[in-house]
């Protein structure tokens, strides 16, 4: 899908919430650079999950009003141990409840659309059936894609970046480049019936 | 003044005082008595060391007036008028009931009514340099304690104007106008115009300085402060103080009232604080000199030759005002100890004394033997305050000491076998105490601090009056069934005392305790609590970690970094138990504590270094990532 496609076919603004979890941002270059990109669009609401629950005490009613008022929900993290960072898992665990988000009464993500964003340290060629990591990143992210399936969203096609510490300035920027101009196609809303990728 | 040079005169004041204020400080006598004493000592009547006091006393008057304006920025308008009960009721009753009960003594004892209702009137004053000195000495100003006997010396000061008019009146022969007449009573600018005129003028002066004070006076310190001129700040300030004494003087009005006024307009004043630090040197000085000029007043002939007579007169009017001022504040709703306090404190006579005695024997009212008796009389009760005031608190102590009875009956324990006993339910307690409730444990609250208790009940919590070290009352409160008790004590000694005796009677019992610090937190443990917390140390820590935050650091990293060092610093804490233990041995209590400091500092810089290798650190697997890329010809843009 190119990015002229998704321009062309949007009718109209989305809101997108962008949840971020890194618990150690300062000592990140990949994210840092991500979500500031994310920050300074003014379309998108940027939450930072590490640094509004830095005692992992999630107010759950809160997030709830949060994921409500919003059409996309985009997750940003860094992949640790093929998974999202400790508070984005508990953030799943504690808002993403039986009765809201699925289950009986749980309709409340119904038709909303799940965005994934993360970086990973090892190399693209490592995310392979005979790289290091034996499988590909589109399996790693089944958890979040079935998530959404769960809940009756629309998955979107994640954004990965590999090899993040092998990344020079300009290769980051590029990264960031590509990043940014997701983010908008997200703030736009599909024609009704448009194919989504899984 | 002397023959002296002002120089020599400068250094006899300054080294009499420096030399007996630190004498008396470090007798534990406060330093009025001090001044007092060095008074006394470099008097006319002892060392004869300074002559003539009328001018000093002048000039040292001036430090009361300089008082009253401090005391006057402390009090905002509306903390005023939420006093206005204690000033008028309390303040007025003293002063009225004071004088009457004075001036019956004194006809009594022979003098004609009118003398003694005169001598009544003036001897219902006490002096408000004295009394706030002392009561600042003891860190008493701002409780009940200060706050009734501040609202009585507001209305004597208040009440001395109306006197300067009314004791003419009772004129038993002839006026003889002397200095002191011309001095007080017609001195103001005004006293010849009509009485309708004098009112309006009065009205207008006072309405000047409230002016001033909110419109004027900002700009101006504004402009100053923005120049940067420190030494004009402090002259003007002190010209606002001289100002206005002057403008009251003129008017007839006390000047240490209209100073007062000053102060109250400017209380709200974003340079307050300023005005406080620059004026407060000139106020400590000049009282000091102002106490003094009281000490050498002391006429020592006189009371060699007629002691018994003068003891009896100092002994009576303290005890008399002593008496009404304590049956007034319990008229009042004042408890024992408070009434007591109060009283004592405003038991002597003022600084007003001294000026209305020569002014009504220059007046005819008082004859000039009486009066200087009644003089040395004033001072020397001023000499007896500090000491009452140590003797009072000597009392007070002993009282909390040996007195077992408690004026409120023990308890009864309604609600039930409590899980929970809380002993001491302040700012500690409470808070421990409503997170268990919230997470459903039933407790019993013991206090002692009946006020407290009141104000909880108001909000229906079953809050117990009670010394909950006292077994018994622990027993009945269900200590035998209970699963834990609590001790939040604010009070070191009890908190230990209380650890030590439930942990005999009430073996099974779990024991919490607050400790006030590290040494007392070893010692609670070693008496048998079964977990201690030291009061200060998690909110400490919670303010690390908003400076953390608002110097830079993300969220999470200061909590970690908060939580890394609870960690680390429990486990010093227990690392260091068993040394605590030999060092308590043999070693000063001081010196003990900077040793403890010394190994929790080195610990610190040990163990805490600022970027540990924690959870998220990458640096080391980043760098096996690039040198694999290397060598299986990685692209780093993929």
């Amino acid at each position: 899908m190119s990015k002229a496609d998704t321009m062309s076919q949007s009718e109209g603004e989305a809101s997108v919430l962008l949840v971020f979890a890194h618990p150690a941002l300062e000592r990140s270059r990949a994210n840092l650079v991500l979500s500031k990109v994310a920050e300074e669009m003014e379309a998108i609401t940027f939450h930072d999950l590490y640094e509004t629950y830095p005692d992992y005490v999630i107010d759950v009613e809160a997030e709830q009003a949060r994921l409500l008022a919003h059409d996309v929900i985009a997750l940003q993290f860094p992949m640790y141990w093929y998974s999202t960072p400790a508070l984005m898992k508990e953030w799943l665990d504690l808002v993403w409840l039986h009765g809201f988000a699925y289950g009986k009464g749980g309709d409340k993500l119904l038709g909303k659309r799940l965005f994934v964003a993360c970086t990973t340290g090892g190399p693209a060629e490592a995310y392979h059936k005979r790289g290091y990591n034996r499988f590909t990143m589109e399996e790693f992210l089944r958890p979040l894609e079935q998530t959404a399936h769960l809940c009756g969203m629309t998955w979107e096609n994640p954004f990965v970046v590999h090899g993040a510490p092998l990344k020079d300035e300009k290769g980051l920027a590029m990264k960031a480049e590509f990043y940014r101009q997701r983010l908008v196609s997200l703030t736009q809303v599909p024609k009704p019936g448009r194919k989504v990728k899984a | 003044m002397h023959a002296q040079s002002f120089l020599i005169q400068a250094l006899v004041y300054l080294s009499a005082g420096v030399v007996s204020v630190v004498a008396a400080k470090r007798l534990g006598l406060g330093s009025v008595l001090g001044y007092l004493i060095a008074g006394l000592i470099i008097g006319p009547y002892a060392l004869s060391l300074v002559g003539e006091q009328a001018d000093v006393m002048k000039f040292a008057e001036f430090g009361v007036v300089i008082l009253l304006f401090l005391i006057g920025l402390e009090v905002r308008p509306a903390l005023l008028w939420s006093m206005r009960k204690t000033i008028f009721g309390l303040g007025g009753a003293q002063v009225l009931a004071t004088a009457f009960a004075i001036a019956a003594a004194a006809t009594l004892l022979g003098l004609d009514w009118r003398t003694a209702l005169a001598v009544g009137l003036v001897l219902a004053m006490s002096s408000t340099a004295i009394v706030l000195q002392t009561l600042d000495e003891k860190g008493l100003r701002q409780g009940a304690i200060g706050r009734a006997a501040f609202g009585v010396l507001l209305l004597q000061d208040l009440s001395v104007i109306p006197l300067f008019a009314l004791l003419p009146l009772l004129a038993t022969h002839a006026p003889v106008v002397t200095g002191a007449v011309q001095a007080h009573g017609t001195g103001s600018l005004i006293s010849s115009l009509p009485a309708w005129l004098q009112t309006l003028a009065v009205l207008a002066a006072v309405a000047t300085v409230i002016g001033v004070g909110r419109f004027a006076v900002r700009p101006m310190f504004r402009f100053i402060a923005q120049a940067r001129l420190r030494e004009i700040f402090t002259a003007s300030a002190l010209l606002i103080v001289v100002g206005v004494a002057a403008l009251m003087q003129m008017v007839g009005l006390s000047a240490a009232l209209g100073a007062f006024l000053a102060g109250v307009v400017l209380a709200e004043s974003e340079f307050r604080r300023e005005l406080e630090t620059d004026i407060e040197p000139f106020r400590g000085l000049l009282l000091g000199l102002f106490f003094i000029t009281v000490g050498a007043q002391i006429d020592v002939p006189l009371i060699l030759t007629q002691p018994l007579l003068l003891l009896g007169v100092v002994l009576g009017l303290m005890t008399l005002k002593f008496t009404v001022m304590f049956s007034l504040a319990k008229i009042g709703g004042a408890s024992n100890r408070v009434a007591s306090a109060v009283g004592v404190a405003l038991a002597q006579g003022g600084e007003f004394a001294f000026v209305l005695l020569a002014f009504t024997v220059g007046a005819g009212v008082i004859d000039p033997k009486l009066a200087s008796l009644l003089t040395a009389a004033v001072a020397m009760s001023m000499a007896f305050t500090p000491l009452t005031v140590i003797a009072y608190e000597r009392i007070a102590r002993w009282l909390d000491a040996h007195v077992v009875a408690p004026a409120i009956p023990d308890p009864v324990f309604e609600e039930g076998e409590p899980d929970i006993i809380i002993a001491g339910f302040g700012r500690f307690g409470q808070i421990a105490g409503r997170m268990l409730t919230a997470n459903g444990f039933r407790s019993t609250v013991l206090d002692s601090d009946i006020e407290q208790i009141e104000l909880l009940r108001r909000f229906g919590r079953p809050v117990h009056y009670g010394d909950a070290t006292r077994l018994d009352l622990l027993r009945a409160a269900g200590a035998e069934k209970a699963r834990m008790l609590i001790v939040a004590l604010d009070d070191q000694a009890k908190t230990s005392e209380l650890v030590e005796r439930a942990r005999k009677a009430f073996p099974n019992i779990i024991i919490l305790a607050r400790a006030f610090d590290r040494r007392h937190a070893y010692d609670l443990l070693a008496n048998g609590a079964d977990a201690v917390e030291r009061e200060t140390f998690e909110a400490s820590l919670a303010l690390g970690v908003t400076a953390l935050r608002k110097l830079g650091f993300r969220a999470h990293r200061a909590q970690r970094a908060a939580d890394f060092f609870r960690r680390h610093d429990r486990r010093t804490f227990e690392e260091l138990r068993p040394i605590w233990g030999q060092t308590e041995a043999y070693m000063l209590a001081s010196r003990d504590a900077q040793d403890t400091m010394n190994k929790l500092l080195a610990a610190d810089l040990e163990r805490m270094k600022p970027e540990g290798a924690d959870g998220w650190e990458t640096s080391g697997r980043d760098e096996d990532i690039r040198e694999e890329a290397e060598r299986e010809g990685w692209e780093s843009g993929a």
